[in-house]
Formats: structure tokens, C-alpha cells, sequence
């Protein structure tokens, strides 16, 4: 039993299949990449880990507890799916900065909005609170090289620079799993490096990450496993040398071969 | 001299159109939004009804809502007739808070579903996440429609006197028939004029004020 477990995860939009049966287990510090091509269930998958997507059937344990169980999900309270998704993190394709705040703000707004619903703070330990936040989002901000950046508005700064935030935002309420939808596919070609860069920076010790990503390359490098999903299924699993360089499955020789292709 | 004193007597009559103005858009504005909410819900039945409201407030002329409150209830409940001052500002609520509804509307669907979900994965609440998020950035998208409506709203204060509330036309046409002087009731345009001006220019710093940032 791994720190991340996924039993049987099944999901569909109307008619469509979009996830038949997801098992993964995923160590801590581990960092497993998702790739196969479009509609094949990747993003669907991190959705339902996220509770933004109801599965409809499995499980998802975190370090032996269960989190999600498919059959009671209906049943769980706001605040039951709030504490949940706070055990993971999730980077979104289009980085879904808060325009209107500037990115010290994106970063401090929700953990200050969990102190100030705390009722067992007096006001001053809250103030602490708020001040420990402000200090953990400088130094987050720090790790992805924005420190000059902080009273900058998203409209201000790049794509590249906006999705580090977004990781920084995602940092701070120390989510068990940092997921990442597609980080650098709304980015230039030049910009994807910053970002890549910054996620290979994360991978020290035991940070837990997921990434859905079409960086065959990136993919490569930065994972411990690699799931190559097809069709709502995971259709070949193993470490980036056995996925990458001993294919076995035709269909990932196929999608392999295509990616090559197209660089 | 009767220049002075006819505008001294506007200036009056004037007063009771921004009184108009200013309660119809305080009552109006937060009704349009729980409206707007009505009519965005998943609860088929409550939708349902509160869209056959917009539609029957916005399809008939408001001169008739004003009738139906002003008279409606003596007529048919035989109670006392009421206030016409009180009478307008509901009628007139009502009419505006169902346009405005359809502004709120219109901008909170465009809001992208990715915000709301950024929210979501941070554990905010869905009132935290309307709060904080989803509200600025409509009050931001609205400006210039809400800028309009508010505008027609001045002009549509004049309607008032139908039920014979004293407003700044009612006494404008009252002068001119006792000066047998049409001036007067053109006269009536510039405080309109001024006042328009005076709320473009809010508009406009409004507006201003919010482009910091873009949605």
C-alpha cells in the first residue's frame, strides 16, 4: 500500500466512458506523470482527485485513510469536500489566477479566509496567523524566483510567470499531492522552461506530485512512474525507462511514435 | 426675475427626482442580484417562476406598474389608497431590479468556470468564493451596462407623474400653463443634462479605478 492510493476509479459523462477502472498506488516524494493523447481520462482523473469532478465509482486513499469513496461522495457536507480537496493541491492549465488581486494576494487570500473562520483564535493569534502567512507566501515566492513580482497584477506579468504562481498559490496550504493539470500547455514554447524548472525544483524529499503533461521529455526526467493512459484506462505503467524506452503496448508505441514525429 | 424663481422652484422639483433616483437604485440594485440568483437556479420551479417575473415586469410599460401599485391595492382590497411617493419607489424598484437581474446575470456567466474552481481546490467557501472572486470581477464587467440602465433610470423618474408626484416635469408643465410659456419645460432638460453629466463622469472614473486589473 502506497501513500497515494487509486481503486477502481469510474467515470462517465452521459454515454460516454471517460474513466473505466484507474489503479494506481503512488509512494511519498514520488512524482508520477500522466501523459496519452487527448480524451484519453488524464484530466478527468486529476478532477475526481480534486472532488471537482464526482467519480462513480473507487476509492482514493491518502496514507491509509480513505478520502474519497465514490459511493458515499454524494453524501459528504461542503465542508466534508472542502477539508478533502485541501489534501491535494492542483495547478490548472490556465493557471486561474485572481485577476483582481495582486499575486501576494492570490497567494495569502484563501489560507487568511481558513484563520479568519477559526473561532478559537483571539484576535491577536489571528493576527499571527496572518503574519506567518505572509512570511510562508514571500518564501514561496521565493522558490519560484518571484519575489520582485509580489505586488504585481497577474495582467502585468507573463504566462510563464503566472503559472509559477499558481504553484506558489497552490504551495501554501501544504496540500499531501500537488497536482498539475498540463502546466505549460497554454504557454509559449518559450515559456514552458521557467515553469518545468520550477516543478523539477519541487521534487526534494517528500513532496507527492501528480502531473498530467505532454512534455515527453520533462516526463522523462523529473518521474519516479509513469502511467501512459488510453481509452479511460491505464494502458501501460512503469518507471520513465520502461515506458519510454521499452514500450510494450501498441498503442503507447503508436502515441510515442506520433509525439516523436511531431518534434 | 420669474427665470430665477423657476429655477429656484426646479431646483425643488429636482430634488424630488434624485430622491426618486437615488431610493429606486438603493433598493433596486441588491433586488436585481437575489432576482439574478432566482433566475440562474437549479431549482427548476423557483427558476421558472422568477423568469416569468422578469418577463411580465419587463413587458409591461412601467406607467402601468406605477398604476397597478398606486391603485391596485384600493382597488381591489378596498383599503385606502397610499402614498405616491411610496408607491413609485416600488414600483419603480421593482421595474429596474428585474433589468438589472439581467445585468448581474449576464455577468456572472461569464465569469470562467476556472475561477471558481481555483477557489474550490484552495477549500474556499461557495460564499467566500462568491465574495471574494466572482463579485469583483462582475462589478468590473457591468459598469457599462449598469451605466446605461442607471442613465435611464434618471430620465425615467419623469413617469412619476403620472400618479401626480410632484417631480421636476410636473412642475415644469404646472409653469408653463400658468406663464402660457412653453420655456419652462425645456428648461427641464439642462438639470437633466447636468445630472447625465455629472454620472458619466462617475461612470467613467469608476471604471477607471477598475482597470488595474483585467478580466
Amino acid at each position: 500500500m502506497g501513500f497515494l492510493d487509486v481503486k477502481g476509479v469510474y467515470k462517465n459523462f452521459g454515454n460516454t466512458e471517460v474513466l473505466r477502472g484507474v489503479d494506481f498506488t503512488l509512494d511519498k516524494g514520488e512524482v508520477l506523470s500522466i501523459i496519452g493523447s487527448s480524451g484519453s481520462g488524464k484530466t478527468t482523473l486529476l478532477r475526481c482527485l480534486n472532488l471537482l469532478e464526482k467519480a462513480d465509482d473507487g476509492t482514493v486513499s491518502i496514507n491509509g485513510e480513505v478520502v474519497i469513496d465514490a459511493r458515499t461522495e454524494d453524501k459528504y457536507t461542503d465542508k466534508e469536500v472542502r477539508e478533502k480537496r485541501l489534501r491535494m493541491g492542483l495547478v490548472f492549465q490556465q493557471f486561474n489566477l485572481f485577476p483582481q488581486y495582486n499575486v501576494i494576494d492570490n497567494l495569502t487570500l484563501a489560507p487568511k479566509l481558513r484563520v479568519k473562520e477559526r473561532k478559537d483564535l483571539t484576535k491577536q493569534e489571528k493576527l499571527d496567523e496572518f503574519e506567518k502567512i505572509n512570511v510562508r507566501a514571500l518564501e514561496l515566492l521565493e522558490t519560484v524566483g518571484l519575489t520582485e513580482k509580489a505586488s504585481s497584477y497577474p495582467c502585468e506579468i507573463s504566462g510563464g510567470q503566472q503559472q509559477r504562481v499558481a504553484i506558489a498559490r497552490a504551495l501554501m496550504l501544504n496540500p499531501d499531492i500537488l497536482c498539475f493539470d498540463e502546466p505549460t500547455s497554454a504557454l509559449d514554447p518559450e515559456l514552458t522552461g521557467e515553469v518545468l524548472k520550477v516543478i523539477k525544483s519541487l521534487k526534494s524529499g517528500d513532496r507527492t506530485m501528480v502531473i498530467v503533461t505532454h512534455e515527453m521529455e520533462f516526463a522523462k526526467n523529473v518521474s519516479d512512474k509513469v502511467i501512459f493512459m488510453a481509452d479511460g484506462v491505464i494502458e501501460e505503467m512503469g518507471t520513465p525507462e520502461e515506458v519510454f524506452d521499452n514500450p510494450k503496448s501498441p498503442k503507447l508505441i503508436a502515441f510515442l511514435n506520433k509525439a516523436n514525429e511531431i518534434i | 426675475m420669474i427665470f430665477w424663481q423657476v429655477t429656484l422652484q426646479f431646483l425643488k422639483g429636482f430634488g424630488t427626482t434624485c430622491s426618486i433616483f437615488a431610493l429606486t437604485l438603493l433598493f433596486a440594485l441588491p433586488l436585481g442580484l437575489i432576482i439574478s440568483f432566482g433566475t440562474m437556479s437549479k431549482f427548476k420551479p423557483l427558476k421558472a417562476v422568477m423568469k416569468t417575473i422578469v418577463w411580465v415586469v419587463r413587458g409591461v410599460p412601467l406607467m402601468l406598474q406605477l398604476f397597478i401599485v398606486y391603485y391596485g391595492p384600493s382597488l381591489l382590497f378596498h383599503v385606502p389608497i397610499g402614498d405616491k411617493f411610496v408607491s413609485t419607489i416600488i414600483a419603480f424598484s421593482i421595474n429596474y431590479a428585474c433589468y438589472f437581474s439581467e445585468i448581474y446575470r449576464a455577468g456572472i456567466e461569464a465569469i470562467p468556470r476556472g475561477q471558481i474552481e481555483a477557489g474550490q481546490v484552495l477549500g474556499m467557501t461557495r460564499f467566500q468564493i462568491f465574495t471574494r472572486i466572482t463579485l469583483m470581477q462582475v462589478v468590473k464587467r457591468i459598469v457599462p451596462p449598469m451605466g446605461n440602465e442607471i442613465i435611464t433610470l434618471v430620465k425615467d423618474t419623469a413617469l412619476a407623474r403620472t400618479i401626480v408626484v410632484v417631480e421636476i416635469i410636473h412642475l415644469a408643465h404646472k409653469i408653463s400653463n400658468t406663464l402660457a410659456e412653453i420655456w419652462p419645460l425645456f428648461y427641464t432638460a439642462i438639470f437633466y443634462l447636468a445630472f447625465v453629466g455629472i454620472l458619466t463622469l462617475l461612470f467613467g472614473w469608476f471604471e477607471k479605478k477598475l482597470s488595474y486589473y483585467k478580466v
